[in-house]
């Protein structure tokens, strides 16, 4: 930025942004700290390993958690009484949860009798949950060197058949087409249950159900292909909805690369309760930190349900937002893809020109980040063969821009979930525009005063000044207002609020605790580290 | 009579139509298709083939690709001999007169005599807000206000995956006149199981008659919202005066104006 801008931005204005954010930030932690979710609790078993179905196919981390819960003594966390149990019984974290399940054991009325045991117990089991979560970016490392890195602007591709193995399939075919990374989309409505579905599945609506056996099936299969073709391919899914944190857990076991995980899409798209979503995100974010994850934010859908030339401020103040949020919970930049999205309408004149100083912009505000640049969505339609030219209209201005990542426009956007061919087309035609102009963003130079640079200005000043108002007027606030996407949401409205609880003195999370250590949190919030 | 189809060169026979790619009657048509086998000379000919089966003539094969995996992608351009009589071509359209903004207002005020309450929603599982939102939303779209901007209608949109349930306690909580239902996502046709469940509990409640109800979407045209139980369907390209001039025509039409949910006497 500064004098390297291609936009000439003030950069005193960026920080001064930014540091709105930070604040943002700050005014959320002590609320998000004082609480735990069932949710999070639920995550803490499965990290212990808990998994599996009762008879009637809840998940044991939701039978045990509720057991709690019910008797309203979830406010010390559900690992004192587990751990408790399982020292006083001599059982393994398994075979409690499957006590439970049985009916023979219910931690709702269990006495505490070893409490000392029972956290030595806890500490121990915790901190080995937390180096297996470390041991997955370890081995990520391992095979990203021994394999060749992904493409500098990674090519992102959806698979979403409703039954896995024909994901796993067609998620290798795109492989070999030269994708970098493979999104299984989730079936419709799963960010709304409060469990986790369990086990391969071969139905779903619009999408694939996230299990953990599902997500060991694509993974098998890409590190499969990826050692045919010595390229790490890249997996991802979804760490969102009412199961954020558990999906997060799931993902760093079975090495997912790359989460979408944004509790303000959650709050604005899916009427999820803003008090839940966020303290899910800031335990979720934790364990993506540790496992190096990469997580992708939904900024780009606000311009889905407002306009994308009027809302354009709204997507980097959100991104400042999502940034700041995203430190706190010891996330790197290079682990921030953050959301934003080509959506003008293709009518507007010089509407190329404001989507590039968009994306220019949000280039040099998150010089070090990922970025991840959506497609046209909303103004796509039948017309394929328009469709195919709006797609790489925005293939040139990643190319321009150098977006981290990429996910391809499917010409069949408005009418179906991609087929075999539209994913290949789209794969053709985004590697023809990234090679063929490679060096555009070396080579032109916006004009001083031009249509580019007062646009990126314009939206800096629209930025600084949203930032400041939701400063003062708190986040919570905000949402309600409808600042956001042109949707208001209450603190108090949504799904999933029931589940939130408010922490005791001696809540007990080794795990948590573990996760902070490794990550370096508690230091870097005492020297305010985190405000970069 | 209107001359129907092109002028200054010999006419279509109209009883006897085919495509046309740039030659009169030369039913030449292009398509696209992968095939679950590897690439090479017998996936190629597999594909001319196919085209063959399809009843296509002269196929060429102008493009093959190799997807991996063992799928081949091909693009082939052919011919076809099958004609439609399009003087026998019958299309069921949504019945009443095209107002704008302006004209559904004053006909509501001066037809009506209060607003006419109109909710909206993606219902089920459906969490594609995209074909609602434009049609209620203020901001509309293509540079037409959705219905929240209309004096005389009061409009409601309750958002993604709203249960047929709470759509009809909305119904009754609002004392709606209209129900508008969008179904987007038509994977293993869900939407034709959502969109029937809800007229069953309508029907079931003794709504259905009290009640002018619609369904929107991409994959949704007219004659199958009939066929499921609903007054109009509403397809890709519509705006909201579509849907309100339509809607406002059936309560006047059907005597609605008066009779509602709770104006009507039952409870809710």
């Amino acid at each position: 930025m500064g004098a390297a801008s291609k936009l000439f931005l003030d950069e005193s204005k960026v920080a001064r942004a930014r540091a709105s954010a930070s604040n943002i930030a700050d005014s959320l932690t002590g609320f998000v700290r004082a609480r735990t979710t069932v949710a999070v609790e639920r995550t803490l078993l499965r990290l212990l390993g808990v998994d599996g179905i009762e008879e009637q196919g809840i998940p044991l981390p939701n039978v045990v958690v509720d057991q709690l819960a019910r008797a309203g003594r979830l406010d010390r966390g559900v690992m004192l009484p587990f751990c408790s149990a399982m020292a006083a019984l001599g059982l393994e974290p398994q075979q409690v949860a499957e006590a439970a399940a049985r009916g023979e054991l219910d931690l709702g009325t269990w006495e505490i009798h070893n409490e000392a045991e029972a956290r030595a117990l806890g500490e121990r089991i915790g901190a080995e949950a937390v180096a297996r979560v470390g041991r997955t970016a370890e081995e990520r490392r391992e095979r990203m060197a021994r394999l060749s890195p992904p493409n500098e602007t990674m090519l992102y591709v959806i698979v979403a058949t409703g039954n896995i193995f024909e994901d796993a399939v067609q998620g290798k075919a795109a492989a070999v087409q030269g994708a970098d990374v493979i999104a299984v989309i989730r079936s419709t409505g799963q960010s709304l249950l409060d469990f986790v579905p369990y086990g391969e599945t071969t139905e779903g609506f619009g999408g694939t159900y996230a299990t953990q056996a599902n997500f060991r099936v694509m993974r098998t299969a890409l590190d499969e292909v990826g050692e045919r073709i010595n390229r790490y391919v890249l997996l991802t899914n979804y760490c969102s909805g009412l199961c954020m944190p558990e999906i997060a857990a799931m993902g760093a076991l079975e090495r997912l690369d790359m989460m979408l995980n944004d509790a303000l899409y959650g709050i604005l798209f899916r009427d999820i309760n803003p008090e839940r979503t966020l303290i899910d995100q800031y335990f979720s974010r934790m364990i993506n930190a540790h496992a190096g994850v990469i997580i992708n934010t939904g900024e780009d859908n606000y311009l889905t349900t407002d306009d994308a030339i009027e809302a354009t401020h709204t997507v980097l103040a959100s991104q400042l937002i999502n940034e700041q949020l995203a430190f706190r919970s010891g996330l790197q930049p290079w682990q921030l893809g953050l959301g934003h999205a080509f959506e003008m309408d293709p009518a507007a004149r010089d509407g190329f020109l404001m989507e590039l100083a968009q994306a220019q912009l949000v280039r040099e505000v998150f010089p070090d980040h990922k970025l991840k640049y959506m497609p046209p969505t909303r103004y796509m339609t039948g017309n394929v063969f328009k469709g195919y030219v709006q797609d790489a209209m925005f293939n040139l201005v990643t190319a321009w821009t150098k977006q981290g990542i990429q996910l391809l426009g499917m010409h069949t956007e408005a009418m179906h979930t991609p087929h075999m061919h539209d994913r290949h087309m789209a794969i053709e035609s985004a590697r023809y525009i990234l090679n063929n102009a490679a060096s555009i963003g070396d080579e032109v130079e916006f004009k001083r005063d031009g249509l580019v640079v007062r646009r990126a200005h314009e939206t800096v000043e629209q930025t600084m000044g949203l930032l400041e108002e939701v400063e003062s007027m708190g986040l919570f606030e905000a949402l309600a207002a409808g600042r956001f996407a042109d949707v208001k949401r209450r603190r108090d409205g949504g799904r999933g609020r029931a589940g939130v609880v408010v922490r005791a003195a001696d809540y007990f999370n080794p795990i948590e605790a573990g996760l902070r250590a490794a990550l370096q949190l508690d230091a870097n919030e005492a020297s305010h580290g985190n405000h970069r | 009579m209107a001359i129907i189809g092109r002028t200054g060169a010999t006419p279509p026979d109209l009883t006897r139509v085919r495509p046309y790619g740039d030659t009169l009657d030369d039913g030449a048509v292009q398509l696209s298709f992968t095939l679950p086998v590897p690439f090479g000379d017998e996936a190629r000919e597999a594909a001319r083939l196919m085209a063959l089966g399809m009843g296509l003539t002269e196929p060429s094969i102008y493009h093959g690709a190799d997807l991996g995996e063992g799928y081949s992608f091909f693009i082939v351009y052919a011919r076809t001999a099958v004609t439609v009589d399009f003087t026998k071509v019958v299309v069921p359209k949504v019945e009443g007169r095209r107002m704008t903004k302006t004209e559904i207002d004053t006909f509501i005020s001066e037809q009506v005599g209060r607003k006419l309450v109109l909710l909206g929603a993606c219902t089920g599982t459906d969490a594609h807000t995209v074909g609602i939102d434009a049609i209620m939303n203020l901001k509309g779209i293509s540079g037409e206000k959705g219905l929240e901007s209309y004096h005389e209608i009061e409009a409601h949109n309750l958002g993604s995956q709203v249960s047929n349930e709470a759509l009809i306690e909305a119904a009754y909580r609002y004392n709606a006149d209209a129900l508008l239902v969008s179904q987007i996502v038509t994977q293993k046709d869900v939407h034709k199981t959502n969109l029937t469940e809800l007229i069953e509990l309508l029907e079931a409640e003794g709504l259905r008659d009290k009640l002018v109800v619609v369904a929107g979407g991409p994959r949704i045209g007219h004659e199958l919202a009939l066929e499921l139980g609903y007054d109009a369907g509403f397809g890709p390209g519509t705006l909201a005066p579509d849907v309100a001039g339509f809607v406002a025509q059936q309560v006047v039409a059907r005597g609605l104006a008066t009779r509602g949910l709770l104006r009507g006497g039952k409870a809710g």
